[in-house]
C-alpha cells in the first residue's frame, strides 16, 4: 500500500496520494476577500526569547535599555536557534516571564518594549548571497531570525545545512495550506509571488539543488496563478504543483510524497530521501533577509472565524493577540475562545495578553455554531475509520487503547512516535475520543520515563563508583591487614609470643575475599540488560534516540 | 481544555453508523415478511424490546448512564440481527433466552459496547442452537410450501400462546440445509435433493430471496462506507472456493457454491455478522484472512458439522483468532521499510 499513483497534475507530474486523510469544512473564504492589511504601530510589544525549536536566545538587552527597530535583542544560542529582534524602537520595559502562545500556556522569558512611536530602525543592508560562503549565508539568517513560518518554527539555516552526506536534489516551496480556515499562505502567495521566488532562488543555491517545486492545494487557484506568472521570470526553472486539497496534504512528508513518491523513512526527514521543504512565507522572510538585510520582524497572521473583520494582517512580532483582535475589528458577541493555527492541529489560547510568534499563523475566534463542544466519547467500536483517514498508516484504536492502559510499551510498539498529531483520527471517530490527546500524554510520558532513567542511570553510576572505591578502600585494607597478619604469624611462630589470633586474622582476609569475590559477581550481573542487546535491540535504542532528536522538529509541520 | 482536533466529522457518530446498518436489513426484512409470512415482525419487536430491557439492566447494574448507551443503537442492531437469524413463530422465551446471553453474557460481561470478544448475536444463536436444537429447526416454510401462513395476530397467540388449535406441520418446513443433509443421509445425490420443493433457483425458495435483498443491503453499505470490501468479499469468496473445491472433489454429494452463499445465513454473515467492527479483525490483510477462513469453515461446518448451518460457529470461532490475525497482519508504517512486528 502506499503507492497509490493518482491522476497526473496539471503540468504532467504524475502525483502519489499517501493514505487516509480527511477533507473537513475549509471555510477558507471568510479571509481571503481583504488584501493583507498592515498592523499600525502599538504602544507595547512582547517580544519572547523562545520563538523557535532549539534553544532560546539569550536576551542581551537590560530594562531601561533603548533599543531600534531591528535589532538583536536575543542572541541565538548553540546550534540550533536563532536571533530575537524588536520589533520597533523604544524603551525596555521588563525582560522577564511573561504568558506566551504556546500550548503549554507556561509563561516564558520575554522582552518587553514600550514604543517611542518614531519607529527608527537599525542600518540595513543587503547581501551578496552569491559571493558569499554557504556558511556566512547561515549565520546571516541566523542573525536575521530566520524561522520556519509554516507552524514548526524551525531555524532555517539549520535546514539549509542538510550535511555533507545528505545530497539535497529537489527544493520543495509548501503552499498546500490543508489545514481550513488558515489563508496567510494563500494571500502570501497572491501579493509575493516574485519574492517568494527569489527567496527559493537562495534556498536553491544553498542546498545545491536543481528542482524547485511549489506544491499548492487545487483549492487556491488565484495562488495557483500567481505563482505561476512569478515562475515565469524566476530566471531559474520552477514548476508550480496544484495537488489535490487533502488534510494533511501540507505535512512536510506527505507533500514530498505527493510531488515525488518518495516516502521519508519511518522516524526520518525528508531529507533522508533528497527532498527539503519549506513554507513559503519562510521564503518571502529569506527574501526579505537577503536583499533587504531585514530580520524576521512581521509575520502574516490570518484572524478569522467570528471576529467583525476577518482577513490577514501583517503583524509585528510581539503583537498582544489582544491588540491584534482589536484591529480586527474585535471579536463578535458570544465568541467562546481562541485556537492559535488550524482546527486541526491548533490549540486553545486562554491568554490573550499573550503575544503573536513566529509561529503564529492564523487566530480563529470560536463561537457555538462553527466550533461546537465535542459530543461525550463513547467506547472505541474498533470500526477502524480512524486507521482508514490515518497518514501515517497507523492504528490509531491500538495506540489509544494501550496509551488508556498506560502501557506505553506497547503503544509504542504501535508506532507510537510515528504519529505526527495530525487529528484526522479524532476527527473521523465516530465514537468521539479525543484520540491525539491520549497520544500526546502518553508521548511525553515515554519522555518523562526516559529522562528519568537517564538520570537513574548516571545516579547509580555515580553510587557504583562510590562503592567501588569504598571497596577498593577496604579491600586495601585488608591486604595490608593480612599482609601484617601473616607477618605476626610468622613472628608468632617463630617466638611463640602471645598476641592476636593468627586464625581470626586469616578468617578476616578469607571474608574480604569472599565479599570481593561476591561484589564482582554482582557487578557482572548489573551491565548485563544493556551490555547483552541484540543487534536488533541495539538497533532500535538508537532509532529511538534519533526519533527523539529528531521529533522536536517534526511536530506542527502542517 | 479541549484539544486538537477543535472539530469532528459531522457525518460519523456510532448512532450514525447503526442507523446505517439497520437501515440496509430493511429490505432483507421486508422480504423475509413477503415470503414468510409477518411472523418476522413479531420476533423482531421480542428481540429488539428485551435488547432494549437487558441493556438497560446491565447499564443498571454497572452503575453506567442509560441514556447515551441506549441510544447508540448497538444493542438495537444485535436484536436485529438475531431475530434475522432465528426461525419465526418460535415461542417468546426462545427470543429472551437469546437476547439475554447476546447483551448480558456476550456484550457486558466482557465489558460493554466496544469490548465484546464474540458477536453477542452470535453468542445469542449458538446457546440456543445447542440448548434447544427442536425449536431451532422448525422453521416456517414459504408461503407457497406452507398449508397456512399465519397471520399477524396468529403468529403472537404462537409466540405467546404456544401452538395452540394449529399444527407446526401446518406452517413449517426444513430448511433446504436441513433437507439437504437428510436427502443425502438417504442416499439421494445432491442434484436428486434440489428439486424437491424447498429449493428454489439457486438457494431455498423464499430464503434465497431474502439472501438477495441481504446482498443489495450490504451492497448499499459499501457504497455509503459504512463498511469495506474486505471481510464480506474474502467471507463469500472463501464459501464459494470451499464449496468448489467440495464439489469438484464429490459432484454427486455437493451441492456447489451458488447454493451454499444463497442459503442459510451465508449473505447476513459476510455483511452484516462477519463485519462487526468490534469482534472482526481490524488489519487490511488480517480481515482477508478473517473473512476467508470464516467463509471457509462456514462451508466445513455444514458439510461434516452436526448443526444446520455453520456460519454463527465459524464468525465465533474466527473472533477467538482475531488478536492473534492482528498481532500478524500489522500494516507497514508509512515510510517504513517492512511491516510491524509483534513483539511478544
Ligand atoms: S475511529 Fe474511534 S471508534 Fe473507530 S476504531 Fe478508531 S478510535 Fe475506535
Ligand atoms: S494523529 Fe497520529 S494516529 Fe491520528 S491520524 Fe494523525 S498520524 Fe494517525
Amino acid at each position: 500500500m502506499g503507492a497509490r499513483e493518482q491522476r497526473p497534475g496539471a503540468g504532467g507530474r504524475r502525483l502519489h496520494a499517501f493514505n487516509g486523510g480527511v477533507h473537513p469544512e475549509e471555510h477558507k473564504s471568510v479571509s481571503t476577500s481583504r488584501p493583507i492589511q498592515p498592523l499600525p504601530l502599538l504602544p507595547r510589544y512582547v517580544v519572547p526569547m523562545r520563538q523557535h525549536i532549539g534553544n532560546p536566545a539569550a536576551p542581551l538587552v537590560q530594562v531601561g535599555d533603548k533599543v531600534l527597530k531591528g535589532q538583536m535583542i536575543g542572541l541565538p544560542e548553540g546550534a540550533i536557534s536563532v536571533a530575537v529582534h524588536a520589533p520597533t524602537s523604544g524603551t525596555v520595559l521588563a525582560v522577564g516571564h511573561r504568558p506566551v502562545t504556546h500550548p503549554s500556556g507556561l509563561p516564558d522569558i520575554c522582552v518587553e518594549i514600550e514604543a517611542d512611536g518614531e519607529d527608527r530602525a537599525v542600518a540595513m543592508a543587503p547581501v551578496d548571497w552569491r559571493a558569499m560562503e554557504p556558511g556566512a549565508l547561515r549565520a546571516h539568517l541566523r542573525d536575521m531570525g530566520l524561522a520556519g513560518l509554516g507552524g514548526a518554527v524551525f531555524p532555517s539555516h539549520v535546514k539549509l545545512d542538510p550535511g555533507k552526506e545528505r545530497k539535497i536534489h529537489t527544493l520543495i516551496l509548501n503552499g498546500a495550506e490543508c489545514e481550513p480556515w488558515i489563508t496567510c499562505d494563500d494571500l502570501t502567495m497572491r501579493h509575493h509571488a516574485a519574492e517568494i521566488l527569489a527567496g527559493a532562488a537562495v534556498m536553491r543555491h544553498a542546498l545545491g539543488c536543481e528542482t524547485v517545486l511549489v506544491g499548492i492545494e487545487d483549492n487556491k487557484p488565484e495562488a495557483q496563478a500567481a505563482m505561476r506568472a512569478a515562475a515565469e521570470h524566476a530566471g531559474y526553472p520552477v514548476e508550480v504543483v496544484a495537488v489535490p486539497t487533502r488534510y494533511p496534504g501540507g505535512g512536510g512528508k506527505q507533500l514530498a510524497y505527493t510531488l515525488t513518491g518518495l516516502a521519508t523513512p519511518s522516524g526520518g526527514l525528508t531529507t533522508d530521501v533528497g527532498v527539503q521543504v519549506f513554507n513559503v512565507g519562510t521564503a518571502y522572510a529569506l527574501h526579505r533577509a537577503v536583499a533587504l538585510g531585514e530580520p524576521m520582524l512581521s509575520r502574516i497572521v490570518t484572524v478569522t472565524g467570528h471576529v467583525a473583520r476577518p482577513g490577514n494582517y501583517e503583524v509585528r512580532i510581539g503583537t498582544p493577540i489582544a491588540d491584534l483582535l482589536a484591529q480586527a475589528g474585535g471579536e463578535l458577541p458570544e465568541a467562546t475562545g481562541l485556537i492559535i493555527g488550524g482546527p486541526m492541529m491548533g490549540f486553545d489560547l486562554p491568554e490573550t495578553a499573550a503575544p503573536v510568534v513566529k509561529a503564529v499563523n492564523c487566530v480563529i475566534v470560536k463561537d457555538r455554531l462553527l466550533f461546537p463542544p465535542p459530543p461525550a466519547p463513547l467506547p472505541c467500536i474498533r470500526c477502524g475509520a480512524c486507521a482508514r483517514a490515518c497518514p501515517a498508516d497507523l492504528q490509531p484504536f491500538e495506540m489509544y487503547w494501550y496509551a488508556k492502559a498506560k502501557d506505553l510499551g506497547k503503544a509504542q510498539a504501535y508506532s507510537l512516535f510515528d504519529c505526527i498529531e495530525c487529528g484526522c483520527c479524532g476527527y473521523v471517530c465516530p465514537s468521539h475520543i479525543p484520540l491525539v490527546g491520549y497520544y500526546r500524554f502518553a508521548k511525553s510520558e515515554i519522555w518523562a520515563r526516559e529522562q528519568e532513567k537517564a538520570a537513574a542511570d548516571a545516579a547509580r553510576a555515580r553510587h557504583e563508583f562510590r562503592d567501588f572505591r569504598q571497596e577498593r578502600e577496604k579491600r586495601e585494607k585488608a591486604e595490608k591487614f593480612a599482609a601484617k597478619a601473616k607477618e605476626t604469624l610468622a613472628a608468632t611462630t617463630a617466638t611463640a609470643e602471645p598476641g592476636e589470633d593468627p586464625e581470626a586474622a586469616r578468617k578476616k582476609a578469607i571474608l574480604a575475599a569472599a565479599m570481593e569475590k561476591a561484589r564482582q559477581a554482582k557487578e557482572g550481573v548489573q551491565p548485563k540488560n544493556i551490555d547483552k542487546l541484540t543487534a536488533a535491540q541495539q538497533k532500535e535504542i538508537e532509532e529511538i534516540e534519533a526519533r527523539r532528536a529528531r521529533a522536536v522538529e517534526e511536530k506542527g509541520t502542517p | 481544555m479541549i484539544g486538537s482536533p477543535h472539530v469532528v466529522s459531522e457525518r460519523n457518530s456510532v448512532r450514525l453508523v447503526m442507523a446505517k446498518v439497520m437501515a440496509a436489513l430493511v429490505p432483507a426484512t421486508l422480504a423475509h415478511a413477503w415470503f414468510f409470512g409477518p411472523g418476522i415482525w413479531v420476533s423482531l419487536l421480542l428481540c429488539l424490546l428485551f435488547g432494549l430491557f437487558f441493556e438497560a439492566f446491565a447499564l443498571g447494574m454497572r452503575g453506567y448512564p442509560l441514556k447515551p448507551f441506549l441510544t447508540d443503537g448497538s444493542v438495537l442492531l444485535t436484536g436485529w440481527l438475531l431475530a434475522l437469524s432465528l426461525p419465526t413463530l418460535a415461542p417468546w422465551w426462545l427470543y429472551a433466552v437469546g437476547m439475554l446471553f447476546a447483551v448480558l453474557v456476550a456484550k457486558h460481561l466482557y465489558g460493554g459496547l466496544g469490548q465484546n470478544l464474540f458477536n453477542p448475536a452470535m453468542v445469542g444463536y449458538a446457546v440456543l442452537i445447542i440448548s434447544f436444537p427442536t425449536h431451532m429447526t422448525q422453521w416456517p416454510a414459504p408461503g407457497d410450501l406452507a398449508i397456512h401462513v399465519p397471520g399477524l395476530a396468529e403468529a403472537f397467540d404462537l409466540v405467546f400462546a404456544g401452538q395452540g388449535s394449529i399444527s407446526p406441520d401446518a406452517y413449517t418446513s426444513a430448511t433446504p440445509l436441513d433437507s439437504l443433509r437428510t436427502q443425502l443421509l438417504n442416499g439421494k445425490t445432491a442434484a436428486e435433493a434440489m428439486t424437491q420443493p424447498p429449493f428454489g433457483y439457486f438457494g431455498g425458495k423464499g430464503g434465497e430471496m431474502v439472501a438477495v435483498m441481504v446482498l443489495l443491503g450490504g451492497v448499499l453499505m459499501l457504497m455509503n462506507g459504512v463498511i469495506t470490501w474486505r471481510i464480506p468479499a474474502a467471507f463469500l469468496g472463501g464459501i464459494a472456493l470451499t464449496a468448489l473445491v467440495m464439489q469438484l472433489i464429490d459432484p454427486t454429494r455437493q451441492a456447489g457454491p451458488l447454493f451454499h452463499l444463497f442459503s442459510g445465513a451465508a449473505m447476513l454473515g459476510a455483511f452484516f455478522i462477519a463485519t462487526d467492527p468490534v469482534s472482526a479483525s481490524t488489519t487490511p490483510r488480517g480481515q482477508l484472512i478473517y473473512g476467508g477462513l470464516a467463509g471457509m469453515l462456514t462451508v466445513l461446518i455444514r458439510v461434516f458439522g452436526g448443526y444446520p448451518d455453520g456460519v454463527a460457529f465459524s464468525v465465533l470461532l474466527l473472533n477467538m483468532a482475531v488478536p492473534l490475525i492482528d498481532t500478524y497482519t500489522q500494516p507497514r508504517v508509512f515510510g517504513a521499510s517492512a511491516p510491524r512486528r509483534p513483539r511478544v
